[in-house]
């Protein structure tokens, strides 16, 4: 097995155990590759790469473009705030244009559930989703499992909690397909009012004390709140989140045992996580995104040998 | 008048001895009807020590030289060669690395499957070392030129030099030839060298096999 099933990265959804591990595999090369004094390889030299983004991004936009031109690809980046999307374009003729100039990959990420999966069906492209709406966010999930199996050796049969805003979460959802795929327990925590219904039949538990979450997990991926994406009020107030849902060194000194903790970014320091657990020892948040650039050379090198 | 030939007669000997030593054994010939048994165990060790001693030859006590072993076949030869470098000629400290060569491949995305790479095990800089690549089998070169091109992330080397076990003549693609060859083998494309190495397959064998 040296082939991944899929010809696009819409979501985990669509992957496989073994395409999983296919790319665990493939990351782990890499990130021997971005540990060198020279942290290049020609491999890519002859394929371009469009980064299109409609929401805003950092790490995420920062991440594939350095995966990108650390595999030699020619890079082309595109904001919509900047574009012809403000003049009235649609999604499929911006995307149709760009590829008019000999693009062979497309990362996108889009405030539309779906956004990559439609634009997949109409475009010849290979397309990367790097998060559509409150849908997936496959990239984030995968390094985020690829962090756990770097702590632990394996991800299967760990222990993740993932708290907070899991209602308009991607990564949430992706990282519930990653890891029940590897054969992890999942459970979720946050207000009841962020906990989508029928969570349950994704065979995820639910948890509405933190406490209790954190004594049973192995591992705790913190959320953030997405105000941005809240039409209504969720919870009375931010001071009453961060007192319920929170994370601080108390409540981790409290626990018997010694848990991972993570966090896909941005942090709101001082609502879901503190600054003194953010930076402690137990974090592995700047792992997960050192190795983001990894799990991305990966992906894009396993799909780029699929482009005919 | 006698001494003198019975001194040829001693000296005679080891070469007689030699070249009954390099025939290959009759049961060996005929094991599959598509593969002929090009060097059998025997044969590989004696060309695994003239190789060690040729090695040794140039560099010496190795504090200059690297070995780099090249993935995936090429770190079977590399590990017998420091075996006895050190166990039998008693060399300390040889530096040796596994390098991966799939990232630099000419021909990605041209094949029918994505290139499933291997690790790259190389802890210390090549700056002005002699770095000594050494792989199974030579046929076209590209290889070689993709490992070139890797080994520059770990330093600018003095000098590189390339050993392999079996050096398949007139088949290059590029400009590139061994500096120490096992055994040179006319063999034509359809056909395919195979190597295999006790450790890995139960014997040390090289098969020229015909499709």
């Amino acid at each position: 097995m040296s082939e991944l099933s899929v010809k696009h990265l819409l979501g985990i959804k669509y992957l496989n155990k073994k395409d999983i591990h296919l790319i665990f595999e493939t990351a782990d090369h890499f990130k021997e590759v971005i540990n060198r004094s020279i942290k290049k390889v020609p491999t890519l030299r002859d394929t371009t790469i469009a980064n299109i983004f409609f929401e805003n991004s950092t790490r995420t936009k920062l991440s594939f473009e350095l995966a990108e031109k650390r595999l030699s690809a020619d890079v082309v980046n595109f904001s919509a705030g900047q574009s012809s999307v403000k003049k009235g374009e649609t999604l499929i003729d911006t995307v149709n244009n760009i590829l008019s100039m000999k693009v062979d990959m497309v990362v996108m990420r889009h405030p539309n559930p779906g956004a990559g999966v439609f634009l997949s069906k109409h475009v010849s492209a290979a397309i990367i989703n790097a998060g559509d709406g409150a849908h997936e966010h496959p990239t984030q999930a995968l390094l985020d499992s690829y962090s756990i199996r770097e702590r632990y050796g394996e991800v299967g049969g760990k222990n993740v909690v993932i708290v907070g805003d899991i209602l308009h979460s991607r990564v949430a959802l992706s990282n519930i397909f990653a890891l029940k795929l590897l054969g992890a327990n999942v459970k979720v925590c946050g207000p009841k009012t962020l906990i989508p219904k029928y969570i349950e039949s994704l065979g995820v538990g639910v948890e509405t004390n933190l406490k209790q979450a954190l004594e049973w997990c192995d591992v705790a991926n913190m959320l953030r709140v997405q105000n941005e994406r809240m039409d209504v009020s969720y919870f009375p107030s931010t001071r009453e989140y961060t007192q319920q849902f929170g994370i601080n060194k108390d409540i981790l000194q409290e626990l018997d045992k010694e848990i991972v903790i993570m966090h896909p970014g941005p942090i709101n320091r001082g609502v879901e996580i503190t600054s003194d657990v953010a930076d402690s020892e137990q974090s592995i948040i700047l792992d997960q995104v050192e190795n983001g650039v990894a799990i991305r050379m990966a992906v894009i090198y396993l799909l780029a040998a699929k482009i005919k | 008048m006698e001494k003198p030939l019975q001194m040829q007669g001693l000296f005679l000997f080891p070469t007689f001895f030699k070249i009954y030593v390099l025939l290959p054994s009759p049961e060996a010939v005929v094991k599959h009807m598509s593969q002929r048994v090009l060097l059998n165990s025997k044969e590989i060790n004696i060309i695994l020590h003239r190789l060690a001693c040729q090695l040794l030859e140039t560099h010496l006590d190795f504090s200059e030289t690297v070995l780099i072993g090249l993935q995936p076949r090429g770190i079977f030869l590399a590990e017998r060669l420091l075996k006895i470098l050190k166990e039998e000629y008693k060399v300390k400290n040889i530096a040796m690395g596994l390098l991966d060569i799939t990232f630099y491949r000419d021909d990605f995305g041209r094949g029918e499957k994505p290139l499933q790479a291997n690790t790259t095990k190389i802890d210390f800089l090549v700056e002005d070392k002699s770095v000594v690549f050494i792989d199974d089998v030579l046929y076209t070169g590209r290889s070689i030129r993709a490992a070139l091109t890797a080994i520059q992330s770990f330093g600018r080397p003095k000098n590189v030099e390339l050993l392999t076990l079996i050096d398949r003549r007139f088949s290059r693609h590029l400009p590139i030839q061994p500096n120490y060859r096992g055994r040179q083998v006319d063999a034509i494309n359809e056909e395919r060298v195979k190597v295999m190495w006790a450790e890995n397959e139960g014997e040390d064998v090289v098969y020229l096999v015909s499709k």
